[in-house]
C-alpha cells in the first residue's frame, strides 16, 4: 500500500529503484568473479534494516549461486524491502504515514568458455504503484596472462508507473544501460579496477505523488503544484578503484567515482576500506565514504510563482547535498574446515551511519514568518545488516 | 557504435597474440592477490543492497564496480 487514497498529496519516500539498476548489481554479482573461473557454489541469507529521516525499510535478500558440470553457473536472488515511512516529504505534505512492500526476483545463467564468461541475467521487481523488468547481458575476458580482465555489459529496463490515487494512471519508462570494466593486476601486492557506465532513460521519470512549492503573489505564503521532469535522462559515470595488500595480511582499498548527467548534476564520492583479519576467523572491517553533488538545472526549493519553468523539481535527491558514511562490519568464519556437504561458513554484522546535510532543501516542519527562510534539512540514517554466507 | 569498436578491437587483441605478453606479476607470485581480503566485492548480496541504499537517495548512478576482474590467479 502506498499513499492513502484521501490524502491530499501523497509523496513517496524513496526514489523507486528500477529493476534494471537492480539487475545490473545481479549482473555484476555473476561477473564478480575472475574471468575464465566460475564462482564458487554459495548461498547467502542477509536481513538488513534501515531506519533514518522517518523511514524503516527492513526485509531479507536471498540468494544462491550452483554450478552446473564445468561450463555453467546459474544464480537466483529474492529480495523485499518492507517500507514504513513517515518522511519529511509525507510529513510536510499533509499525507498519512503508509506502509508499503517491494518484492524483487532475480535469475541469471553464467557460461564458461575458455578465458571468457558469458551472463544472461533477468529481474522482476514489482510494488502496488510500480513494476519493473529488466534483461542483461554481460562478457568477461582474461587477457595478457590473466593479468587483465575486460567485462562489458548491456541491460534493458521496462518500467510501468502507476499511482495509487489514480486507478487510470500508467506510464512507462524505459532504460538502458552499458558498462565497460577493466581489472589489472599491477604488482603482486596491488589491483586496480576502472569503471564506466553509461545509462539512458525515457519515458516517465518523475514521482507522480510529489510536488513543488512556489510563492503565492504577495510573497507571505506558498502553495504546491506538481512537478514536471524531462522525458529523457543521460549520465555518466566512471569509478577507479584500487586495493593494496599490506604487510601484514590486511588490505586498504579507495576509490574515486565522477558522475554527470543532462540534468546539470554533477557528483563526486571518494570511499576508503580497511580490512583485518584477526585470529580464530575473526575479520574486522572499517569504511569511511564521502559523496556529494549539486542540484539538477530544474530543481528548487521554493519556486518564485506557478509555473515558473517548464521542469520543475523539489525532489531533495535531485538538491545540492553531501553525505559521510562511516561503517563496520565483523565477520566469523563459524565453519572452517568442512561440516558435512558445506565447505565454509561465515557469519557477518555490518553496521553503516549515513549522515545527510542539504544545502538547498528546507525543513517546512519549520514555521516561518517568510517562506524560504526555514531552516536547511538534514538527517541521519542507521543501516544494518546480518546475514549468513555458506560455500558448499 | 563506440561499443561495437571497442569490442571488435577486444577481439582483434584476443586473436593477434596480444595474449601472448609476458606478465610481469608471475603466477606463483599472486598469493597475496588470491587472498579472499583482496576481492573487491567479497559479500556481492551485502554489496548490491549497499549500492542499493545510496542510489534510492543520491542522483548519482552506476559504476559501481564488483563487475569484472581479479587477479588472474587462479
Amino acid at each position: 500500500m502506498a499513499p492513502r487514497v484521501g490524502t491530499v498529496v501523497a509523496v513517496g519516500v524513496t526514489r523507486h529503484i528500477p529493476a534494471w539498476l537492480v539487475g545490473t548489481a545481479l549482473l555484476c554479482c555473476s561477473l564478480a568473479v575472475l574471468a575464465g573461473v566460475l564462482p564458487d557454489d554459495r548461498a547467502d541469507a542477509l536481513y538488513h534494516s534501515y531506519d533514518g529521516g522517518g523511514v524503516e525499510i527492513t526485509g531479507p535478500s536471498l540468494m544462491v549461486l550452483k554450478k552446473l558440470g564445468q561450463n555453467v553457473a546459474v544464480n537466483g536472488n529474492y529480495y523485499v524491502d518492507s517500507i514504513s515511512s513517515a518522511s519529511i516529504d509525507v510529513v510536510t505534505s499533509g499525507a498519512s504515514a503508509y506502509s508499503e512492500d517491494r518484492i524483487e526476483f532475480s535469475g541469471g545463467v553464467d557460461y564458461l568458455h575458455g578465458n571468457s564468461i558469458m551472463s544472461l541475467s533477468f529481474t522482476n521487481s514489482s510494488e502496488d504503484d510500480y513494476e519493473a523488468n529488466t534483461a542483461g547481458f554481460g562478457i568477461s575476458m582474461d587477457m595478457f596472462g590473466n593479468m587483465t580482465t575486460v567485462s562489458m555489459g548491456y541491460s534493458r529496463g521496462w518500467d510501468t508507473v502507476m499511482n495509487n490515487l489514480d486507478s487510470t494512471f500508467s506510464r512507462d519508462a524505459d532504460r538502458q544501460n552499458y558498462k565497460l570494466g577493466l581489472t589489472q593486476v599491477v604488482t603482486k601486492d596491488m589491483l586496480l579496477e576502472l569503471n564506466y557506465e553509461g545509462i539512458t532513460d525515457e519515458g516517465f521519470l518523475n514521482n507522480p505523488y510529489r510536488s513543488v512549492r512556489y510563492l503565492d503573489p504577495g510573497g507571505d505564503s506558498y502553495s504546491y503544484e506538481s512537478e514536471i521532469y524531462p522525458n529523457t535522462r543521460t549520465s555518466n559515470a566512471v569509478a577507479i578503484r584500487s586495493i593494496y595488500y599490506l604487510p601484514y595480511r590486511a588490505a586498504v582499498s579507495g576509490e574515486y567515482r565522477f558522475f554527470d548527467d543532462t540534468w546539470g548534476i554533477d557528483a563526486h564520492n571518494l570511499k576508503f576500506v580497511y580490512t583485518h583479519p584477526l585470529q580464530g576467523g575473526w575479520l574486522l572491517e572499517g569504511n569511511y565514504r564521502y559523496y556529494t553533488q549539486n542540484a539538477a538545472d530544474f530543481y528548487s526549493d521554493l519556486f518564485p510563482f506557478q509555473g515558473a519553468q517548464n521542469f520543475l523539481a523539489r525532489d531533495k535527491e535531485l538538491s545540492t547535498f553531501s553525505s559521510h558514511t562511516i561503517g563496520f562490519k565483523l565477520s566469523y568464519d563459524f565453519i572452517k574446515n568442512g561440516w558435512r556437504s558445506i565447505d565454509k561458513g561465515k557469519i557477518n554484522l555490518a553496521w553503516d551511519h549515513i549522515l545527510f546535510d542539504y544545502d538547498d532543501f528546507r525543513d517546512l516542519r519549520v514555521v516561518t514568518p517568510a517562506p524560504g527562510d526555514e531552516p536547511l534539512y538534514s538527517f541521519s540514517a542507521d543501516v544494518v545488516q546480518l546475514y549468513v554466507s555458506i560455500w558448499f | 557504435m563506440r561499443l561495437c569498436a571497442f569490442y571488435l578491437l577486444l577481439i582483434a587483441l584476443s586473436l593477434t597474440g596480444c595474449s601472448s605478453i609476458e606478465p610481469w606479476v608471475k603466477p606463483y607470485e599472486r598469493a597475496h592477490l588470491a587472498d579472499p581480503i583482496m576481492n573487491f566485492d567479497r559479500d556481492p548480496v551485502s554489496g548490491a543492497y549497499m549500492t542499493h541504499v545510496y542510489q534510492a537517495r543520491e542522483a548519482a548512478r552506476g559504476a559501481e564496480g564488483g563487475h569484472g576482474g581479479g587477479c588472474g590467479c587462479n
